[in-house]
């Protein structure tokens, strides 16, 4: 352990982090060039290094919608609460997803009220649950993209090999190029470049990003999270811009592969399916969403207990929609920082640690 | 002697005596407790008294560096520490749930023991209650502490002002780490122990020789450094600024928040003090610090500057940002 902290240090070396910072401000030009932080984890490390105010000027961080419970629909929430509440199922989650707003409740709401809701900490977590309690269904609330999907798959599969038949998962799982492909494709985003996630580039490979770079000409760069990964996968992005290309290049080549990691490709194959879902804010992307294969069927709690979650797009003052797109940052909200606070989050950009606006008021972004 | 907790230990007939005579008093037997009066009668206690109390409910009660004994003892201790004032006399309520072996009484009762012999103070009274089984979660334990103040010496956050310095004992987030890791439902193992000690050694020496120059001490335990800043800079109205190249956070704690999605800054220390002291004297409280046990990795973490009040921090990238308060519990990250 003691030399892989030793490691971290090399990526969060004050001096490299100057000497970057005015090498962006170099390639930068004048006016502030449009980049995106696609992963939720990325635009809290941008928080906490306090690296946006550094670029000021120069560049402009649009935050991206890779934040699994920021994207994650009302009607998501409302099914999961209409499971417990009519079909007394016990709900396994992540905590995360508690104070996620629903239309009219919250599963924090909902377990002060006498619901039996169980944080966990890992999918499988929840197939213990469900052997500890035989005389319960447990529905774990399988939410996240490619890094998570492999645990909810392989938590599925555990579950069919010890035939563990009161265990089901209520599908949430998203994949990123698909959403980076609509973004690209919005002329009012208008995104100069993408910094593609760390984590989900480990498992989806960096090759994954190259129709969106050869399509819509836009630069990409997989990058880490440590500040110094961040510096320099955004001056590798402005180098690609300054040389005229649009290329996908591996900031993060320490961990993440061209072809990423096939194991996890496989099992994500087997225990899901591609289908078109709804992200919240968002809209409908096609070909975005995970569902669990037929396979499989008898642990896929929407057929299980035949409730499907309805995606509706929602109407109101919030929006995180916006923010997700990039098209405003947080504070540009009206709803930001007064009636939509940590606390009392009236969007599910407030509610997640790693959602943009959480993360703009906790570190004072702006 | 049973080898369990039972109802009746609690029901003030012959087992609890039994209780009482045969564990407690082995452990607190000294002329104040040993009368066994309604009160410990302390006599007469020269100087300025502070008073604090505290509840330990920690789960579970034993873990890497310390339990839940000792944590009672030091909790108090360091409440009073801080306040500069040295601990004379503490209570020991014990709430102890039907079945607890009565060995894990004894082994929080000697960490009792010791970690009063530690911090040379009494323990002077105590109450012990058995809460059906399901109702308690072992054992809880409350204790109050009496303490006399270090002459000459008040928290003072009113005197802090800019060009002071913002002083820590030693490393962030040692404790929560250590009782995650023992709840082991995090399935990771680190060699991390909880860092609680009772601080009173460490830090009332210092106050009669920087007395006037250590404005104020706080020791933060639940919420850690980040929670505990705030509350020192709205008391004292004034704005810190951290510098996070100088937090002290040992390798392997900090392993452990990289996986989990922790900020150092937010888990809870037992055995840490922050110090707002003034400029010119940091540099040798920090070295007088350095001479005690408790003290070895204290370092200076930040300053306090003009304009405004809060919390900021400048990071190791080079930007400078807001260290706020977290809303609710820290959780992993889920991708």
């Amino acid at each position: 352990m003691n030399r892989n902290m030793k490691y971290i240090d090399d990526f969060r070396d004050p001096a490299t982090a100057r000497a970057l910072v005015a090498r962006i401000r170099r390639d930068a030009g004048d006016a502030p060039v449009r980049l995106m932080e696609v992963c939720g984890t990325h635009t809290v490390a941008i928080a906490r290094g306090g690296i946006r105010p550094l670029l000021s000027g120069a560049v402009t961080m649009l935050s991206g919608p890779g934040c699994p419970v920021c994207v994650t629909p009302d009607g998501y929430i409302d099914a999961a609460i209409a499971l417990g509440r009519e079909r007394g199922v016990l709900l396994a989650t992540f905590g995360d997803m508690l104070r996620v707003p629903g239309k009219s409740s919250s599963l924090e709401k909902e377990k002060g009220a006498g619901l039996d809701i169980r944080v966990v900490y890992s999918p499988i977590d929840a197939v213990s649950l469900a052997a500890a309690t035989p005389e319960r269904e447990v529905v774990f609330l399988g939410v996240g993209f490619e890094t998570t999907a492999p645990a909810i798959g392989g938590a599925i599969r555990t579950a069919a090999e010890r035939g563990a038949g009161n265990f089901s998962v209520l599908s949430s799982v998203r994949t990123i190029p698909e959403a980076m492909e609509l973004l690209a494709s919005d002329p009012d985003v208008a995104i100069e470049g993408f910094l593609c996630p760390a984590h989900v580039s480990v498992v989806i490979g960096s090759d994954a990003y190259r129709p969106v770079a050869r399509r819509y000409g836009i630069p990409c760069v997989v990058a880490g999270f440590e500040p110094l990964d961040i510096l320099l996968g955004i001056s590798m992005l402005l180098r690609q811009r300054k040389e005229g290309v649009a290329r996908v290049e591996n900031e993060y080549s320490r961990v993440a592969t061209p072809a990423g990691n096939r194991k996890a490709q496989a099992l994500i194959r087997d225990v899901f399916v591609p289908c078109d879902t709804g992200w919240r804010g968002i809209g409908v992307i096609p070909g975005s969403g995970l569902r669990i294969s037929d396979r499989y069927a008898g642990f896929d709690a929407e057929r299980k207990f035949d409730a499907p979650v309805v995606f509706s797009p929602e109407g109101s003052a919030c929006r995180c929609g916006d923010v997700l797109k990039g098209k405003i940052r947080p504070s540009d909200c009206p709803l930001f920082g007064k009636a939509c606070v940590p606390e009392e989050p009236y969007g599910p950009c407030m509610v997640s640690s790693e959602g943009a606006c959480a993360a703009y008021f906790k570190y004072g972004g702006s | 002697m049973h080898d369990k907790i039972l109802l009746s230990h609690g029901e003030g007939g012959k087992r609890t005596r039994d209780l009482i005579a045969k564990v407690i008093l082995r452990y607190f037997d000294n002329p104040v407790l040993s009368p066994f009066l309604d009160s410990g009668l302390l006599g007469r206690i020269g100087g300025e008294i502070a008073f604090t109390t505290d509840g330990y409910v920690v789960t579970p009660p034993f873990f890497p560096g310390g339990d839940i004994g000792r944590l009672a003892v030091c909790g108090t201790v360091n409440d009073l520490a801080v306040c500069g004032a040295k601990a004379v006399a503490i209570s020991c309520g014990l709430i102890l749930e039907e079945g607890l072996p009565v060995e894990s009484l004894e082994r929080a009762l000697a960490a009792m023991r010791d970690a009063a012999k530690e911090a040379g103070v009494t323990v002077a009274c105590g109450d012990t209650k058995v809460v059906e089984r399901g109702k308690g979660d072992g054992i809880f334990i409350t204790t109050a502490g009496v303490g006399v103040a270090v002459d000459g010496w008040r928290p003072a956050p009113s005197e802090i002002r800019p060009g002071d310095r913002i002083l820590l004992t030693g490393t962030m987030g040692d404790h929560q780490v250590a009782v995650l890791i023992a709840r082991r439902n995090l399935d990771i193992e680190a060699p991390v122990l909880s860092d609680v000690a009772p601080l009173s050694g460490l830090l009332l020496p210092l106050l009669p020789r920087f007395a006037g120059r250590i404005r104020f001490m706080r020791d933060p335990t639940r919420g850690g450094v980040g929670v505990t800043l705030n509350e020192m800079a709205s008391a004292a109205n004034a704005r810190f600024v951290l510098d996070e190249a100088r937090l002290p956070v040992r390798e392997s704690v900090r392993g452990v928040c990289e996986i989990l999605g922790f900020d150092p800054l937010y888990l809870a220390n037992e055995g840490k003090a922050v110090l707002i002291a003034a400029g010119e004297a940091a540099e040798a409280i920090v070295a007088s610090l350095r001479e005690h046990p408790y003290g070895r990795e204290a370092a200076i973490i930040g300053e306090v500057q003009e304009g405004g009040s809060g919390v900021r921090m400048r990071t190791l990238a080079g930007g400078v940002r807001a260290v706020d308060y977290p809303v609710g519990d820290q959780l992993p990250r889920i991708c």
